[in-house]
């Protein structure tokens, strides 16, 4: 039986990596999720399940190894913060256009631009909408907790591979350098068959694989998009999760994911200390989005604020959900600063409440 | 139980460390713990605090604006959260480079010169375990062996030779803390 050790919600996502059985995991050290990769040098998997571990020289490099490694099969993954993930996004695109699984982890920091290295939630709209070019989606995954930082790594990398589709854990600075108690299950052997679609080097009994994401004839690349489509319904049918806390009596609804979820649960009992009964409706996938269940939730409540280390970004998501039927509006802070639980409580009596 | 707690004071004073060692004392008796530090430009100046919840239940967030107990180690530490104890709140603080001393008079105030009490033990880096064992004379959290565990657990294995002169100086901690003023 594993017991519970003390880690940075960072090196948890490392350690969790070995553990999967990942092949290789190829990065470029940014704050504020460089642990993962420090943690994974100190760790030496290569001698522990022969795990490869290469830092590149930049992240676009580590995002082609990626796609290199994918292609061939392999459960490979890389970790950045948000400026680097802008780099990956050309690879990104490629790889889901590609139809290939991988694991990306965002340990999100302020932004625009090189903006500050303190946590932020302002890449929702990257993560879920696009980032890259063209019509495809990512499985995007938000932690709230050490925890489940680690457990994701593994549900990560199951849904890549289930769906051949790049996954990514969306977190933030907070989560990413808080430590808390955390168990992690026990070592998986590193895969030693791979995948009938991998390029593995052709043999005699079997045409040659072709993985692209270029395919010059219109009418074949719109089948083609048609059928990545039709995986994406199918991920929207039977892959949204979610966590409802205190939502049974709730009069009013607090909407937040990641470390902000964490901050309104804090809210929600001072709230209800006060008498407001609030609940916290937490989406755990940002893409798929609970639209639905948050749609069941405007015919209870009578508003809902939704909080955001951004300038609100999933509030438009929840507004489409409820489409109108209920007040909806946004509070967060910008730039790398954590709201308060105090002013979450504020922004909730203020805007919807008394708004 | 839950116990909200800042530790805060220069970088190299075992603020971080000694904030691990209190979780990983609440691990030991099974209880939920986060750890918080600051980080990035916070850190410049050579300042470092961390945020630290003990609790017998789940935690909701890891981040506060006010605290159970201040364990304050510098004096722009003790600018910054002497204000920040909640009333009726715990401050303990090392009297070493402090030019104005604590002056809220709705919380209690306990003072531990563990600086200079290192000093004269001859191990400067035993500061921050003198410290914890003052603050749990004041707290009675966990049992002693728990402590010892909590350590044991944070100190990669290389430090071990070191556990024996860190109990010491929590017992140090426990006999030199001094209440300076109570209001419960």
């Amino acid at each position: 039986m594993e017991e519970f050790v003390l880690m940075k919600g960072n090196e948890a996502i490392a350690e969790a990596a070995i553990r999967a059985g990942t092949d290789g995991y190829f990065g470029y050290p940014i704050t504020p999720q460089s642990e993962v990769i420090e943690y994974l040098a100190a760790a030496k998997p290569h001698e522990r399940t022969g795990m490869v571990l290469l830092q590149a020289e930049s992240e676009v490099a580590a995002i082609n190894m990626l796609y290199g490694g994918a292609g061939a099969g392999k459960k490979v993954m890389t970790s950045s913060s948000s400026p680097g993930i802008s780099l990956m996004q050309e690879g990104i695109s490629y790889i889901a256009g590609s139809e290939l699984p991988c694991l990306l982890v965002n340990v999100v920091r302020g932004g625009p631009g090189l903006g500050t290295i303190q946590p932020s939630q302002s890449d929702y709209f990257q993560s879920t909408k696009g980032g890259g070019h063209g019509d495809y989606n990512l499985i995007v995954l938000a932690p709230a907790s050490v925890q489940e930082m680690a457990d994701f790594v593994s549900l990560g990398y199951d849904l890549a591979f289930k769906y051949r589709n790049p996954v990514m854990i969306q977190t933030d600075g907070a989560l990413g350098q808080m430590m808390e108690k955390v168990k992690f299950k026990p070592q998986q052997p590193r895969s030693k068959k791979s995948p009938d679609w991998a390029t593995t080097g052709k043999t005699p009994d079997r045409e040659r694989i072709i993985i692209t994401s270029l395919d010059l004839d219109p009418s074949r690349q719109e089948r083609f998009n048609e059928k990545l489509q039709v995986k994406y319904r199918t991920i929207k049918e039977n892959e949204v999760r979610y966590e409802k806390i205190q939502c049974d009596d709730a009069e009013y609804l607090f909407v937040a994911y990641g470390t902000s979820s964490r901050i309104c649960q804090k809210s929600m009992q001072m709230a209800r200390e006060e008498g407001i009964k609030v609940g916290l409706f937490r989406p755990i996938t940002l893409w798929p989005f609970p639209y639905n269940e948050i749609r069941e939730m405007a015919g209870q409540v009578e508003g809902m604020l939704s909080v955001e280390m951004s300038a609100g970004q999933m509030v438009e998501d929840v507004r489409l959900a409820v489409e109108a039927t209920v007040k909806v509006d946004h509070y967060g802070r910008m730039g790398g600063i954590i709201p308060s639980s105090e002013e979450i409580v504020e922004a909730l009596k203020q805007k919807i409440i008394g708004g | 139980m839950t116990e909200e707690i800042i530790i805060a004071g220069f970088g190299g004073q075992g603020v971080l460390s000694m904030g691990k060692i209190l979780c990983y004392s609440g691990v030991m008796e099974g209880q939920e713990v986060s750890w918080m530090p600051a980080y990035g430009p916070e850190m410049r100046g050579g300042t470092a605090n961390v945020t630290v919840i003990l609790s017998d239940n789940k935690i909701s967030s890891p981040i506060l604006d006010t605290f159970d107990t201040a364990i304050i180690l510098n004096q722009q530490s003790m600018d910054k959260f002497e204000s920040a104890v909640k009333p009726g709140g715990l401050l303990i603080y090392d009297g070493n480079g402090i030019t104005r001393h604590p002056e809220r008079e709705d919380i209690n105030i306990y003072r531990i010169d563990a600086a200079e009490e290192a000093t004269k033990m001859g191990s400067t880096k035993t500061f921050n375990m003198i410290v914890l064992g003052g603050y749990l004379k004041v707290k009675k959290l966990y049992k002693l062996e728990s402590v010892i565990k909590g350590l044991k657990k944070s100190l990669p294995e290389r430090y071990h030779h070191m556990i024996p002169v860190n109990e010491k100086a929590i017992h140090r901690g426990l006999e030199i803390i001094k209440e300076v003023a109570t209001v419960n």
